[in-house]
């Protein structure tokens, strides 16, 4: 009998991320009507925007992205190592800790129980919970790695494992708190003003760098390969793409203090390393959408290799606009207005959600021992809702954003400001209003998803079958 | 030596090592080895059939 490859936690985690992915995209629907008809909270406390807000945030990014990036390390490493997952136990108790953190997570935010730091909100006991989660996490892979059957380390694991890595690191950093009992919720962090911003930063951007970006790179750079039939357009790039990523992430956060009690050179500082960031987010896209060269026309008719050079290509497009956010006099107009929040669904819809619904319609039916999905007609569709609504959703941020950044610094010729706040809040209501729609566009792409994922696990031929792990070559 | 001196330092040895990282790279040594590595991801599924036991079937 062959040694098989652990496709169990693959599969469980797999199938949780497309139902995250509805959940998550359902709460960012509500809430963007929300600002569009503020009388959708109906005057209860745990439906308003700002207890939903994080269920949102915290639902796409660790409950979809995470279950994505969980699913394809799992898969990526095993394969590219040739051996089973390590701590097979472990591995399964991190997917149902997860579950529980999700869960935990769905019932407190709308209760109100939050640390107030973006992205970090859940209270102490429940990130307790996620170290341990994350601990076991790192066992299972770098485990996996320490007892590979190949010599070098591919890529895309260097990526994984600087995700899992960093952000252990961050989420200790940040949610360093003292509760005020061990019987309540309530914690108080362990820093205390500008140095409060500035760790709650460094995690943040961190937390765009190596969950968002480096996690979802890894993926790039195992699905991609996959996906076209042909290897990494260049492999040395990759590795360098990998070490500037590692040295220059970390500098990035003060961009997100601009004008704040941040001493002036440490934004300066930030800004500079955010501009220098540039340079390895743009060499590996490159070798992302390179890796196609010779293989351009499969685009044509292969949907998933559309969804992914299309992430991609969102990947650039974010990725340029992000530096040039950074620069202290364009966040002196963009900061605090609705072009952030375009900038970041450029980010995670263009780029963290595509790709992962790329590699999830390439990985699912190949872990239920299918080739293909029940309808590649229906992926093709979903790509172009996605894109359709992706589109509508940062066009009418940009210009939201900008006409707020540029009605709030008006001023007329004795200094007075030309415009009241709520002329810019009436100005902004048709662009909320596109914005619900562009959302809406997207997550009914996801409905899309989840039946054309329900036909093809359940179909007559497909069963749960693991893979071989390959012979050790002579 | 004080906190910023050192820092500086580090941050200098750093930037040596990330010189260092990209000539590695960049050396024809590495070729095979990167080769052999970008192939990694092509490799064909191969399934034991439950049904029949003997057989195996192949998937892409």
């Amino acid at each position: 009998m062959q040694e098989t490859y652990n496709y169990k936690v693959v599969r469980q985690f797999s199938i949780m991320t497309v139902v995250w992915g509805i959940v998550g995209m359902l709460v960012g629907v509500i809430i963007a009507a929300q600002l569009a008809w503020p009388a959708l909270n109906f005057d209860l406390p745990w439906l308003t925007y700002s207890r939903l807000r994080p269920l949102h945030t915290n639902a796409v990014i660790f409950a979809f992205g995470g279950s994505a990036l969980f699913a394809t390390s799992y898969y990526i490493v095993q394969r590219t190592c040739h051996t089973k997952l390590f701590a097979p136990a472990l591995a399964a108790f991190t997917f149902w800790g997860w579950q529980l953190v999700i869960l935990l997570a769905a019932v407190t935010l709308p209760l109100g129980f939050s640390t107030a730091k973006e992205y970090a909100e859940l209270e102490w006991p429940i990130d307790l919970l996620i170290t341990l989660v994350w601990v076991s996490y790192a066992i299972v892979f770098f485990g996996t790695i320490a007892t590979r059957k190949i010599k070098h380390i591919y890529v895309a694991n260097w990526f994984l494992g600087a995700f899992i890595l960093t952000v252990a690191i961050l989420h200790l950093g940040n949610s360093a708190a003292l509760p005020v009992s061990l019987t309540g919720m309530k914690s108080y962090s362990a820093y205390a003003g500008v140095q409060d911003a500035m760790i709650q930063w460094w995690y943040g951007h961190n937390a765009v760098g190596f969950f968002l970006t480096a996690g979802f790179l890894g993926m790039m750079y195992y699905f991609m390969p996959k996906a076209a039939g042909r290897p990494v357009y260049s492999y040395r790039l990759s590795v360098v793409h990998f070490w500037a990523l590692a040295f220059t992430y970390i500098w990035a956060g003060p961009h997100h203090l601009h004008y704040t009690a941040l001493p002036d050179w440490t934004q300066s500082l930030g800004m500079i390393m955010s501009l220098i960031l540039l340079a390895p987010s743009w060499g590996g896209m490159i070798n992302g959408i390179m890796t196609l060269s010779g293989a351009w026309d499969k685009l044509r008719t292969d949907p998933i290799l559309k969804f992914l050079v299309v992430s991609i290509s969102f990947y650039g497009m974010s990725t340029f606009e992000g530096p040039m956010m950074s620069i202290k006099t364009v966040n002196a107009l963009s900061h605090y207005t609705d072009w952030t929040i375009g900038h970041v669904h450029s980010g995670a819809l263009g780029w963290v959600a595509m790709i992962s619904i790329g590699s999830m319609y390439f990985l699912i039916p190949r872990l239920f021992g299918k080739t293909e999905m029940y309808s590649v007609r229906l992926i093709e569709t979903h790509f172009w809702i996605s894109t359709l609504g992706v589109v509508l959703y940062i066009a009418s941020m940009w210009i939201s954003g900008v006409m707020q950044g540029l009605m709030w610094r008006a001023t007329n010729t004795d200094g007075t400001l030309t415009y009241s706040f709520i002329e810019t809040v009436t100005a902004m209501h048709p662009f909320y209003v596109a914005r619900t729609v562009g959302g809406l566009i997207f997550l009914s792409g996801m409905l899309l998803m989840a039946y054309n994922v329900w036909k093809t696990v359940t179909a007559d031929d497909a069963s749960a079958v693991d893979a071989i792990i390959p012979e050790p070559a002579h | 030596m004080d906190a910023i001196e050192f820092h500086s330092y580090w941050t200098l040895a750093l930037f040596v090592l990330f010189i260092a990282i990209v000539i590695w790279a960049w050396s024809s040594k590495r070729k095979t080895g990167f080769d052999a590595l970008a192939h990694l991801p092509l490799e064909e599924d191969k399934f034991v059939d439950k049904t029949t036991k003997s057989e195996e079937k192949d998937n892409v």
